[in-house]
């Protein structure tokens, strides 16, 4: 292994914003935005010379620091996957950036403003930890990167003081350590067994023994606590909802793709071929079960910021649902093929999607000063780009021709048909109906006319409309982007307008329509309201009732000891189904 | 008999089990975050065992898990003083440590206040 030419990119990728959060530390009072800024045009530039370094040599970048190779030394390295997702990571941080400068501007009478000092370090922050997930090598640098992304990702939770907040970022922060120690745990144990923590050396040297799959059960559901995978979500719904709408699309779009990202790189590239089929069921099956749980809890939701968040738990079950469908049973190995490209495709137009929408709703909130889904009539007379940004990145997040999710889709379904896994291609389907839910549940709302005309609270800068509409536009024209990079998946959207495709679409709109009316909570119409007579009363309090139920199991999931004691019988789950026949 | 390494690690799996017996059940936020520190503390003697288990070349232990485990024991230290400080911010704002959810309310804006 050698450092190959353009390796230090690696690095600079890495340490570039940190030197920005030092920079912005020294220098003090409005400069972390200046900073700020200067950082992310040039962090955009070193993403896109790392991916024409990669594309034009062919083969993973490599760097190796101090010039030893691993297992005395360490390696950073960049394939294909690191790439893509730098690409998108620094696109995300640019529109989010764009964006922030309004909410997190200082004032002009103060030298320097609490909140918007923290938020620009730490967004710089959040950005180099996640660079350096992306390029680390071994099992513990990664374990460095993923708690500096906590450390960055808590404090952004509680920018705003107030109480429910520093709760929320507490528990965030309590929980997200307890999944770092067992990752640390099974990176201990790896490392007593093998002797190294080196990703492609321990690819080589393990075998399925005990304390391989003790250390993929710990290590696997460590990540899972940190990415809030059902039923380890409990501190996602009150983060990501209670911290302020810049900081809420940095966690939800960024953060939790981190530690995904090590999920990934932990089953794919460590132990394919350790990590069995019931093992990787069970990881999709959790996902599944997201996916159901997710979607009808935010159906429920009286909130627009806390239906958001729990669509996040929701689409994190989505990312996981690619484990069991790369699983090839000729070789009982996890393979790259279309599965994964389907997972990357489905993160990466998550990321740009949901940051769109938490932006969108945060515009919401400076137009009504409050986010309540039933309130929100006249919003598409008063403030027309962000309900369409709303709309945009809903779709984007359903998988309707062209968006990236669309693509994702059919890779994932075809990968089902060609394992003969029909169960997930069910749950795809369905969970694309249940987004719709509560994607037209918001649309019907702000798409109302209101009596009198709405004028906002606070007025809305256009700067901070056109950043949140060009991310979702960015998801929504994904699809294109990957058919440039990887040409063999034109074939699978390569006409959009075919009757099947279109009748598709329009099954999926339809069952959303049905499922919005049905489980959604704020709706306007007159027969939706309780205690309403005749047969659309009594099926509409039916699956209120239903409603009810999932949110009161949600509830229990959430409470600590539940949460925690899940954290074990999972790692065990994990521990048994890991054992190979 | 037993060797040096293999009682250092049973007892650094006591320490884990503890340690998470009190993350899970314990309710105070203070002994919840100690509780963690417990854990550390079992995880990062269990990379001292192996070190012990895997020394050579008369060394008198690995000397990577050694560098690996100050690594560790800074990180942990770092997201205990994180803890607490937010845990201090806590009590000033809201008077009570506890964790328990309350209802959730709807803040004034959404932008950060300064």
């Amino acid at each position: 292994m050698n450092t190959t030419s353009g390796g230090l990119l690696l690095v600079l990728a890495m340490l570039g914003p940190f030197v920005g959060v030092l920079a912005g530390l020294v220098l003090g009072g409005r400069n972390p935005q200046r900073v700020a800024l200067l950082t992310v045009v040039v962090g955009i530039g070193i993403a896109l010379a790392i991916a024409n370094t990669w594309l034009t040599s062919g083969s993973p970048v490599v760097y190796l620091l101090g010039g030893w190779a691993p297992p005395l030394g360490i390696a950073l390295r960049a394939d294909g996957l690191s790439v893509a997702m730098m690409l998108v990571i620094a696109v995300v941080v640019a529109g989010i950036a764009v964006y922030a400068c309004a909410d997190f501007g200082t004032p002009p009478d103060q030298h320097e403003a609490r909140a918007p000092f923290t938020f620009w370090l730490l967004l710089l922050a959040v950005w180099g930890s996640l660079n350096l997930v992306f390029v680390s090598g071994d099992l513990f640098t990664l374990y460095v990167a993923l708690e500096l992304l906590t450390f960055a990702g808590v404090p952004l939770v509680c920018l705003d003081g107030r109480g429910e907040t520093l709760r929320a970022a507490l528990r965030y922060l309590l929980f997200a350590l307890a999944g770092s120690i067992l990752y640390l745990l099974g990176a201990v144990l790896l490392y007593g067994g093998y002797g190294t923590l080196d990703i492609a050396l321990l690819a080589e040297r393990v075998r399925p023994e005990p304390i391989v799959w003790a250390a993929a059960a710990l290590m696997t559901t460590g990540l899972l606590a940190k990415t809030a995978l059902f039923p380890l979500h409990l501190w996602l719904p009150p983060a990501h909802a209670g911290a302020p709408a810049a900081a809420s699309a940095v966690l939800s779009a960024l953060v939790v793709k981190g530690s995904w990202f090590l999920v990934l790189r932990l089953w794919f590239d460590v132990m394919p071929g350790v990590v069995t089929l019931p093992s990787a069921q069970l990881l999709g099956g959790l996902g599944a079960a997201a996916i159901v749980i997710g979607n009808i809890v935010a159906l429920q939701q009286a909130r627009l910021k806390l239906l958001i968040a729990y669509s996040t738990v929701a689409q994190i079950g989505y990312l996981f649902l690619m484990f069991p469908l790369a699983f090839d049973a000729l070789s009982a190995a996890l393979v790259h093929g279309d599965a994964l490209a389907g997972g990357m495709l489905q993160a990466v137009s998550h990321a740009t999607a949901k940051a769109a929408m938490f932006m969108a709703a945060g515009l919401v909130y400076k137009v009504y000063g409050h986010d309540r889904i039933a309130e929100l009539a006249g919003a598409a007379r008063a403030v027309p780009l962000t309900v369409l940004t709303l709309a945009l990145s809903g779709v984007a997040l359903m998988g309707v021709v062209p968006s990236g999710a669309y693509l994702a889709k059919k890779l994932l379904l075809s990968a089902a048909e060609g394992t003969d896994q029909w169960w997930w291609a069910l749950v795809l389907q369905v969970g694309g109906a249940l987004t719709c839910g509560y994607v037209v549940l918001v649309l019907i709302n702000t798409l109302r006319r209101s009596s009198v005309p709405v004028t906002p609270k606070t007025p809305v800068p256009r700067l901070q409309e056109i950043a949140a509409l060009a991310l979702a536009s960015c998801s929504l024209l994904l699809a294109f982007a990957a058919i440039g990079v990887a040409p063999a998946s034109g074939d699978l959207i390569k006409n959009p307008l075919a009757p099947q495709e279109i009748l598709q679409t329009l099954t999926t709109v339809a069952a959303g329509a049905v499922i919005a009316f049905g489980f959604g909570r704020s709706l306007p119409v007159a027969w939706a309201r309780a205690g309403a007579n005749g047969l659309a009363g009594s099926v509409r309090h039916a699956t209120l009732a239903v409603g009810a139920i999932f949110e009161r199991t949600d509830g229990a999931l959430r409470r600590w000891e539940v949460a925690s004691l899940a954290l074990l019988v999972v790692a065990a789950l994990f521990g048994w189904a890991m054992m190979a026949a | 008999m037993m060797s040096a390494p293999t009682l250092l690690g049973i007892c650094a799996a006591v320490l884990i089990g503890c340690g998470m017996y009190g993350f899970i059940v314990n309710p105070q936020t203070l002994r919840k975050i100690l509780a963690f520190n417990v854990v550390g503390s079992g995880v990062f003697l269990l990379f001292g065992a192996i070190a012990r288990r895997g020394a050579g070349a008369g060394f008198g232990g690995d000397p990577v898990p050694q560098a690996l485990l100050i690594t560790g024991i800074v990180v942990a230290f770092s997201a205990t003083a994180l803890a607490v400080a937010l845990l201090v911010r806590l009590h000033d704002v809201a008077g009570s440590v506890s964790l328990a959810s309350d209802p959730p309310s709807e803040p004034e804006s959404d932008a950060g206040s300064t």
